[in-house]
Parts: C-alpha cells; sequence; structure tokens
C-alpha cells in the first residue's frame, strides 16, 4: 500500500481570518488499505482529501505520496490519486460515456488501441458496455457516478479518493457504488456520511472543527463520532 | 455533436475527419454560389443520398435539421418581400443543404475523432498553438452546453416551485453564478484527471 503522509498541515482559505483555519495542525499517516473519513459538515474532511491530490495546497506543513510532494510535484502524485467527486456531473468532460473513459489515458501517451482495449475493457467492468455511445449528459444520477469511477479507474491509480461519492444518490445506487468500492483493490480513502460503508474498513479518521478528534478500528471511531453528534 | 454521435459502420462513419470537414467546407462553398434551382435540387438530391449512405436513423437526422425549418418559417417570408420569391426560395434551400450536411457530420463524427483531427491541424503549427489545448477548449464547449441547459431548467424550475415568474435579472443572476460554480468544479475535477499539470 502507499504511504500518505501530513506533516503538521494547516489550512486557511485565502482572505480567511487568521484564526479562521479550515484544517489546523493534521499530523497523520495513512497506509492502511481502507480508510473511511467522517465529520460533519464543514468540518473540513472535504480540504483534507483534497490535499492527497493537490487539489487544496497547505498553508503550512507538506502533504507527501509515497515520498512525493503534492505540491512540487503534482503531477506525478495525481496519476497515483485517482480522486471521485460528490457530483459526478462536474467531472464529465467528453459528451459520450466511452469517449469521458477514453479521456483519462488520452494524456498517458498510450497507442490508439491499446486506449480502445483499456477502455472496453473497463467500461465491460462497470456494466457501462451498453451505454458506451449514449451522451453522459443522459444518464442517471447512479450510471453518472459509475462512469466517474470507471473514468478514474481505467488510468489504474494505486490510490483511490471518494469524496462523498453516494451523497447524491438514492439508496440502491449508493449500494451498488459501496458495493463496488469494497471491490477494489487499490487503497482507498473514502469521506462519507454513510456510516455502515466503514464498517468494514481498517481506520476511520472523525474530523471536528479542522482537527482529528478520533482516529481508530471503526467500531471505536465511529462510536467517538457518534457520541460527538449526541 | 452534444451526444448526438449515431454509431455505425458505413463508408461515411468511416471516412477520415479530415477528410470529411473538407469536404463539408467545400460542399457548403459550392452550394453558396449556386444560382439555379435545379443545382440546388440536384445538391439536395445527393444530400438525401448521403443520409442514406450513412444510414442514420430518420428520426435523429430530422431533430437535426428541424429547428432551422423554424428559422426558414420565418425568415423566407420577410426575403420574399424584400428580394421575391426565386430569391428567398434559393436562400432557404442553401441553408437547407448547409444544415443538412453538418448535421451528417454531426452524426457521423465522434467529439474524440474531431479532437484528434484538430491535432492533425494543428501539429504543423505545433510551435505556436497547443493543439491539445485547442482539442479540450471545443471538447468543453460542446460539454458545457447541456450542462447550462441543465442549470437554466433547474433554476425555472426552482422558480415555478416557489409560485413567481421573476424578471430576467432573477434568472440571470442564478444561472451565472451556478454555471461559475459548475466551471470551478469542471476545472477541479479536469486537474484531478491530470490536464494541466
Amino acid at each position: 500500500m502507499s504511504s500518505i503522509t501530513f506533516d503538521r498541515v494547516s489550512h486557511r482559505f485565502e482572505g480567511a481570518a487568521a484564526s479562521g483555519y479550515t484544517l489546523r495542525d493534521i499530523r497523520l499517516t495513512l497506509t492502511e488499505s481502507r480508510i473511511g473519513i467522517v465529520g460533519a459538515n464543514g468540518s473540513g474532511k472535504s480540504t483534507l482529501v483534497r490535499m492527497i491530490n493537490g487539489l487544496v495546497t497547505p498553508t503550512e506543513g507538506s502533504v507527501t505520496v509515497d515520498g512525493l510532494s503534492v505540491k512540487k510535484q503534482a503531477r506525478e502524485v495525481r496519476r497515483r490519486v485517482g480522486f471521485i467527486f460528490t457530483n459526478p456531473d462536474n467531472q464529465i468532460v467528453m459528451p459520450t460515456v466511452e469517449e469521458d473513459v477514453a479521456f483519462t489515458l488520452r494524456r498517458r501517451g498510450l497507442s490508439a488501441a491499446e486506449i480502445a482495449e483499456r477502455t472496453a475493457r473497463t467500461l465491460d467492468r462497470f456494466g457501462l458496455t451498453a451505454l458506451a455511445d449514449r451522451p453522459a449528459h443522459r444518464l442517471s444520477g447512479g450510471q453518472k457516478q459509475l462512469l466517474a469511477l470507471a473514468a478514474v479507474l481505467v488510468a489504474e491509480p494505486a490510490i483511490v479518493v471518494a469524496d462523498e461519492p453516494t451523497t447524491l444518490l438514492d439508496a440502491r445506487n449508493t449500494r451498488r457504488i459501496q458495493e463496488l468500492l469494497r471491490t477494489l483493490s487499490q487503497q482507498l480513502i473514502v469521506v462519507t456520511h454513510q456510516l455502515d460503508l466503514l464498517d468494514d474498513f481498517d481506520r476511520v479518521i472523525v474530523v471536528e472543527n479542522g482537527e482529528v478528534v478520533a482516529d481508530d478500528r471503526p467500531a471505536i471511531a465511529l462510536g467517538a463520532y457518534r457520541a460527538l453528534l449526541s | 455533436m452534444i451526444g448526438l454521435y449515431s454509431p455505425g459502420t458505413s463508408l461515411i462513419h468511416r471516412a477520415p475527419t479530415l477528410l470529411k470537414l473538407l469536404l463539408l467546407s467545400l460542399g457548403v462553398g459550392v452550394v453558396a454560389l449556386f444560382g439555379d434551382p435545379r443545382q440546388l435540387g440536384v445538391a439536395l438530391i445527393v444530400v438525401v443520398a448521403l443520409f442514406i449512405i450513412a444510414g442514420v436513423p430518420l428520426k435523429a437526422s430530422v431533430r437535426q435539421i428541424a429547428p432551422i425549418l423554424w428559422m426558414l418559417l420565418l425568415a423566407v417570408p420577410v426575403q420574399a418581400l424584400l428580394a421575391g420569391w426565386l430569391v428567398a426560395g434559393l436562400m432557404a434551400g442553401r441553408l437547407l443543404i448547409a444544415v443538412a450536411l453538418a448535421a451528417l457530420f454531426t452524426l457521423t463524427t465522434t467529439v474524440t475523432a474531431v479532437l484528434e483531427a484538430f491535432d492533425q491541424l494543428l501539429r504543423p503549427f505545433s510551435r505556436w498553438i497547443d493543439a491539445e489545448r485547442v482539442g479540450l477548449l471545443v471538447a468543453l464547449t460542446i460539454r458545457c452546453i447541456p450542462l447550462v441547459t441543465e442549470i437554466v431548467s433547474e433554476v425555472l424550475e426552482a422558480r415555478t416551485a416557489r409560485g413567481t415568474r421573476g424578471t430576467l435579472r432573477a434568472l440571470a443572476v442564478p444561472v451565472i453564478v451556478r454555471s461559475l460554480y459548475a466551471a470551478d468544479a469542471l476545472g477541479e475535477a479536469l486537474a484531478a484527471r491530470g490536464v494541466d499539470d
């Protein structure tokens, strides 16, 4: 598994008050296969995971992925880290399903045949083959999130970060995406409000007001989170 | 092209994109020069034959061409009043054929093929123009049309749900704000997918 390190990381949005930290003095080393991150809205958990592939850079401290700085070696880091957003609509770039999956590979220097082969294999894996030529914007919410997942995984990243991937989905599609996430061989970091997804994870981190307030096995960390909520 | 591609294996589907673009430009150019209704008639028969060869569904073809018919419904009488029915008819014929040819290109060419064609076309100018960036710009423009359409319809729905009709400003402000947020999110997603490292 990869090793992700947060070394005394703090973050404050530009223009925020001196005391307005989104994250404060985060020290973490993530090496487990399945890691869940929970916390209330605005607690800083999305900012935390966005730092893993350099979408947000720390105001203080540093984040590294397998020793690579997410700030200075962003390209290398992003090849290792696939990111799934909450709203798949914002993640779809190309007009059709097949083209959107293939788009991820276009900048990887692969031959056209290899792009076609890997795209077809990924579409098949996610049950999207029948929708290959369909306009991506006309898919259902669940299909769009499947497409977002396929578009990330076609690049075979070592780490998959998912920021509330089921928030906009109905119960059936939530279950479908959760099941798919469980089958991934990659190191998986999931921000979620679906606490049952995290039951069999290796580690759960609870973020509250920009600080890590619990970091343990799911049973213990989720217990602490539930206590916090009540 | 916003997902209007109609999959197929016809000669027109398989033809190189650059060749199709060249023939499209030539076809539109030549039709614009036609001044005889008989010439336009022959051109129209050729266009119909091309649609048959391509084997694209009739419904998809009509959906592409229908919007121009509405425009012609308004423009032809005006043109007829100003310059006579012959000129109006020629104008309508030229426009119809040009739109049909463009629709045929759209229905038989994927966006990826268009991007690759741009890449090929601009390769000799790579010192000055980033072909990949131009291609991405085209793809994003195409992608953003349904995205903004959806935003507009959601804002209109929200307005209806609240029982208000509102002003143009009341529509424009939320649409612009939400479009900017969507653009921001799309930019973030592109960065996450390794574009523009």
